[in-house]
């Protein structure tokens, strides 16, 4: 029998989630021992045994029974959630109610209960984003660092802090109060949008590891999508992008592994599914009287996954979705793309005078596609050694080889008599 | 041909889930192999990190193997091979070598 390769993580998210429940938010590291517990055994049993049948129950079975020790031995202890005495009906017999705490649909509600809880109002923004990514998609330190390229040291303490906050919070965040769950409901999207784009838009070379923190933000929004209090426009909104926008992956990169512009691209090989998907979440956004950022970049995304080529494209209203983008959520990086977006409907030069406009532009000196989409428009309107310059700048800023390699042909346009 | 034992000792605790998925399809490989070269004898049992260690005249009961992590059995096979030798050759695709953790090779006396 062969195993998804990503089951392990998978189920670690699922079984830390139901643990903490049962030991309480403040016992998160007892929990995330059990886990590794349970991990250890299939390691050391499987090999030996075979794989079970259903290696995801086998897994949370032995989470199951190792909690049951856990829970008979410190009893009397009482350091457990408060409806502990519940969960047995004898002194070591557990109760029909601790069986239930495993049930799918439990489950599914620890989950929820745990991207709640980890998006504390405490925390940073990015600080949730690693906590969701850490605990409940069961990335570790290391391959959270690679995946934000950030050093070890710097995520294992930005994660140390952000259980200290978990863990002092003292309650696992309770789904069933409504008032509660619409107020942080906001910051939740909030995580997985910038989970999303840590995969989508992030540093990291490794085109794998971005796609699964595409893959996760997706799972996550999918599992909101299933509560009653959760199913909000703002949530399908924010689905709608993500699929959009993921429907675009596979064209990313070309055979040869060379990064491609949405210009550029070779749109048959667009995810149509995900397409339909994401419109159809768009269909389901469109109630209420909110329009959130993620309604406006789902509806961008939308006009680009219609357009058959870049010309096609509805530019105009592009330009006035970022317009609309900009008064709820103004940013440099916003302002940079209505740019880019100014420049296909009305020319190179009025999208260079857009970018020169954009007034906190110090803010992206590090960010490559900045110096890069002059570079760009500059080339268009034929000024090549400016263009050229523009892109050594890109170049030196470039995050990963992709990035770098993709500057480098940039600057050998830059020479070439044929420009577009 | 002669029977051994190997002990191992010592487990990895601090992988992340994509790493214990990894170190388990290590042991699994290396499981197959010994087995397809006739090697595996008897596939053992995993043993549980609880028991108890009975000591002395006194017969006092310690709770738990008694031993620092690395130093606790975490289960056996026996093996079938020439010489010590070979099983000790044998006995170095273990995955718990990666990881820390030791074999201990043993002839069983029959």
């Amino acid at each position: 029998m062969e195993l998804d390769d990503h089951l392990f993580r998978r189920e670690a998210g699922r079984m830390v989630s139901v643990l903490t429940r049962i030991f309480g938010a403040h016992n998160l590291a007892l929990a995330e021992d059990v886990v590794q517990d349970a991990f250890c055994r299939a390691v050391e049993t499987w090999p030996v045994r075979g794989i079970p049948e259903s290696p995801s129950a086998w897994l949370m079975a032995t989470a199951k029974n190792r909690a049951l020790d856990v829970l008979r031995r410190e009893r009397t202890a009482r350091t457990f959630a408060p409806e502990l005495s519940r969960f047995f009906e004898s002194e070591s017999t557990p109760s029909p109610v601790f069986d239930e705490l495993f049930s799918a649909d439990a489950i599914k509600d620890d989950e929820l209960r745990m991207m709640f809880s980890c998006c504390h109002p405490r925390l940073p923004e990015e600080a949730q984003v690693a906590l969701v990514l850490h605990i409940l998609c069961g990335f570790g330190v290391n391959e959270i660092a690679h995946a934000f390229v950030s050093s070890f040291a710097a995520i294992k303490k930005r994660l140390t802090r952000s259980k200290k906050v978990f863990e002092k919070s003292t309650t696992f965040f309770d789904i069933s109060d409504t008032n509660e769950f619409s107020t942080r409901l906001p910051g939740v999207q909030r995580a997985l949008y910038l989970l999303f784009n840590e995969g989508y838009h992030g540093a990291s070379a490794e085109h794998a590891i971005r796609i699964e923190l595409c893959r996760e933000a997706m799972r996550l929004s999918a599992l909101l999508l299933e509560h009653p209090l959760g199913a909000t426009p703002a949530t399908y909104a924010l689905s709608a992008l993500m699929c959009l926008d993921a429907a675009r992956l596979p064209a990313r990169m070309d055979a040869a592994g060379h990064l491609q512009s949405i210009f550029e691209q070779d749109r048959s090989q667009w995810d149509h599914q995900l397409v339909d998907e994401g419109l159809k979440f768009l269909g389901l956004s469109a109630t209420g009287a909110e329009l959130t950022e993620y309604h406006i970049e789902a509806a961008i995304a939308a006009l680009h996954a219609r357009a058959a080529r870049t010309d096609d494209t509805d530019w105009k209203t592009i330009v006035t979705l970022y317009d609309k983008l900009k008064a709820i959520r103004p940013s440099p990086i916003v302002a940079l793309n209505r740019a880019i977006a100014v420049a296909q409907d009305q020319g190179p030069d009025r999208g260079i005078e857009e970018i020169n406009a954009i007034t906190d532009s110090d803010r992206l000196s590090h960010y490559p596609f900045y110096a890069a989409a002059l570079g760009e428009l500059e080339l268009r309107r034929g000024r090549r050694e400016v263009a050229r310059q523009h892109f050594r700048a890109a170049l030196s800023r470039a995050r990963n080889p992709m990035e770098h390699e993709f500057f480098n042909q940039r600057i050998l346009a830059c020479a070439s008599e044929d420009v577009q | 041909m002669s029977e051994f034992t190997y002990l191992f000792r010592g487990r990895l605790t601090s992988g992340s889930p994509d790493e214990m998925q990894q170190h388990f399809q290590a042991w699994l490989v290396w499981f197959k192999q010994l087995e397809a070269k006739g090697h595996l004898k008897e596939p053992g049992h995993p043993l549980e990190k609880t028991g108890s260690v009975v000591m002395g005249k006194r017969r006092i009961v310690h709770d738990g193997p008694f031993a620092e992590a690395k130093d606790v059995v975490g289960g056996y096979v026996v093996v079938e091979a020439h010489d010590l030798a070979q099983a000790v050759e044998l006995s170095k695709g273990c995955p718990i070598l990666e990881v820390g953790g030791s074999v201990e090779v043993r002839p069983i006396e029959r």
